[in-house]
């Protein structure tokens, strides 16, 4: 169970952290790719920015739906161990 | 007596009345220390934002964003993404491990004195930097308030920082949770008008409102400068601004899970689950409000524009003057009120933790063997150390002046709390070889390097001797590799078997501190 919910929080952190640090590599080594237009006079720098919004709410969605999950595990392996040891 | 003025002090009386209202509400639970341990998850989440929504983010970044456009909103992404490392590494584990403070998690596996003696000093440093960017922020909106008296800023600062210093030592320290969450609410709803009434001024197109953002026009030394404010690189220029965005990004996000004022908001909660459910609330409230500064940053700059707010009160007072254009004194009043209950409030979380910090971890444990030696003493330590701390963000406040940013500011204290927390923080609860010399060296190590840089950076002083202005790059990476050497370096087979027990009990909550019934 345990390697379960850390293989998700692992996997979920190197995937945020390398999003996140793209941003500003990208703004601060290659302006040139971030200031081009994408929509309307907006950037793809500003568009990035916003994108970490969306990219942050939904990992935090993912993570509540997964931990409910191991909440439920968590619960059956100590009802388990309750009742083995007699307590 | 300006116009203003009276309405500005109506509404912090209105607010103050609402907190007390609240807080007499449920009396008992929240009257204790961590609450009973009964503070539901949106609760939670609405105080967590509170707390957090500092000076920094309503006065500072809308004031990064009217001074230097898209490198100001770096700010509002990093501070939410932040939340991710909260959730995902710390939030659950700490409340299953820990009792009140952060030393009570690094004490469970490791020896308590020394460990607990650079925990708290860590804790007073990084509050103590908060709590500058908050003082800067409410002299600013107070010397503005007062423009016709002739009290200067530091008049200003000394004054209102003494105010919310005794107010929160001898009357406040009761009701903080609801003062945040109050706060909280009042902040979301005066920032949501706010954009509003900037987006109506655009006739709710937002392609109209981004194309003013892209030609932003201000005088600099008597010249007319039209600049993109959409496009990177107005605030950290060439050669080390891309290094500096970088080393600001990590301290951002690393910093926030070493927080010490956040951090005891998850001995507030029942359980783990709950505070896992109060984290996600926090990061939907301080999503919204963080996308939100984008309009108040765009509109400062477009609608008051770069040079009459450095005028009038500097760039920290950019959304309370973006306030009085839009809509008149009443409203920049209100504005100016909830940006001072956002300070009151933040200074409230921030003298709790530190004073909490250093009366429980280092008074208490560390001189005196974890014993008072008579009754009521931890407290009245506490509040000297209140006020001792409040002293000194009042005289770095005055040394620093209006013109500090205090958004920069207060990345300056999640620089700390990212090089000297995180590391131990991380290591303690999942590394079974971490020791206690690990623990010291790494929080030694991340707040000497990180503070040291910081008073040698370019904002700090004329010997660059460091050409970043955000020594996270650094910093961090010294903390963690310190903690990880201190820890090969020694044996401590005592850690290692009691990591066995904190591993369970970080994962199950087995045994960890419950609700308590009244």
């Amino acid at each position: 169970m345990i390697v379960q919910k850390t293989r998700f929080v692992v996997a979920a952190t190197i995937f945020f952290v390398v999003f996140y640090f793209a941003l500003p590599i990208l703004v601060g080594y290659r302006p040139e790719w971030m200031s081009r237009p994408a929509w309307g006079v907006v950037n793809w720098a500003y568009l990035f920015a916003f994108s970490q919004f969306l990219m942050s709410w939904t990992l935090a969605y993912l993570y509540m739906r997964v931990a409910a999950r191991f909440d439920r595990m968590s619960e059956d392996v100590l009802a388990a161990t309750a009742d083995s040891t007699g307590d | 007596m300006s116009l203003p003025l009276l309405m500005f002090l109506a509404f912090i009386a209105a607010t103050l009345g609402i907190t007390y209202w609240a807080a007499g509400r449920s009396s008992g639970a929240s009257a204790y220390f961590a609450a009973g341990r009964r503070i539901t998850g949106w609760q939670n989440g609405l105080a967590i934002s509170g707390d957090y929504m500092s000076a920094a983010s309503f006065l500072g970044i809308a004031g990064l964003i009217a001074f230097y456009g898209y490198d100001g909103f770096m700010y509002s992404v990093g501070f939410l993404v932040a939340y991710l490392t909260v959730l995902f590494v710390v939030a659950e584990p700490l409340r299953n491990v820990g009792k009140y403070t952060m030393a009570d998690v690094l004490a469970f596996r490791l020896r308590a004195r020394p460990v607990r003696a650079w925990a708290s000093l860590s804790t007073l440093a990084v509050s103590t930097f908060y709590m500058i960017a908050q003082m800067v922020g409410a002299g600013a909106l107070v010397s503005l308030l007062l423009a016709d008296s002739g009290i200067g800023f530091t008049g200003a600062v000394t004054g209102v920082g003494v105010l919310m210093i005794v107010y929160v030592v001898f009357g406040g320290m009761l009701a903080t949770t609801w003062v945040q969450i109050v706060k909280a609410v009042l902040l979301m709803s005066g920032t949501f008008l706010l954009s509003i009434l900037v987006l109506a001024r655009f006739g709710f197109d937002l392609g109209a409102f981004f194309d003013a953002a892209s030609g932003v026009t201000y005088q600099v030394e008597g010249r007319t400068v039209t600049e993109n404010f959409l496009e990177p690189g107005l605030y950290y220029r060439p050669p080390y601004g891309a290094l500096d965005l970088i080393s600001l990004g990590m301290a951002l996000i690393f910093g926030t899970a070493g927080l010490p004022h956040i951090l005891i908001r998850f001995y507030t909660v029942p359980d783990a689950k709950t505070a896992r459910v109060s984290v996600f609330w926090a990061m939907l409230l301080i999503g919204v409000f963080y996308m939100m500064t984008t309009f108040l940053g765009f509109g400062a700059a477009t609608l008051v524009g770069r040079n009459a707010i450095a005028d009038n009160g500097g760039i920290n007072m950019s959304a309370p003057l973006l306030a009085q254009a839009l809509a008149g004194d009443v409203f920049f009043a209100f504005i100016s009120a909830v940006a001072f209950a956002t300070i009151l409030a933040v200074v409230a979380g921030l003298t709790i933790s530190a004073s909490t910090s250093f009366a429980h971890d280092f008074y208490t444990n560390v001189l005196h063997h974890g014993r008072e030696r008579s009754p009521g003493e931890e407290v009245r330590v506490a509040r000297w150390t209140a006020l001792v701390v409040g002293a000194v963000s009042i005289a770095i406040a005055i040394i620093l002046g209006p013109g500090a940013n205090v958004a920069f500011l207060v990345g300056l204290a999640f620089a700390v709390a990212a090089s000297a927390n995180l590391p131990v923080i991380v290591f303690s609860l999942y590394w079974s070889k971490f020791t206690t010399r690990g623990a010291v060296w790494g929080l030694a190590a991340g707040l000497l390097s990180s503070i040291g840089l910081i008073l040698v950076s370019p904002g700090f002083s004329s010997l660059e001797l460091f050409p970043l202005s955000n020594p996270g790059i650094v910093s961090i990476p010294l903390g963690f590799l310190a903690a990880y050497v201190g820890s090969i370096t020694s044996r401590e087979p005592s850690a290692e078997a009691k990591f066995i027990e904190l591993n369970v009990r970080a994962n199950t909550g087995l045994g960890a501190e419950k609700a308590l019934d009244h």
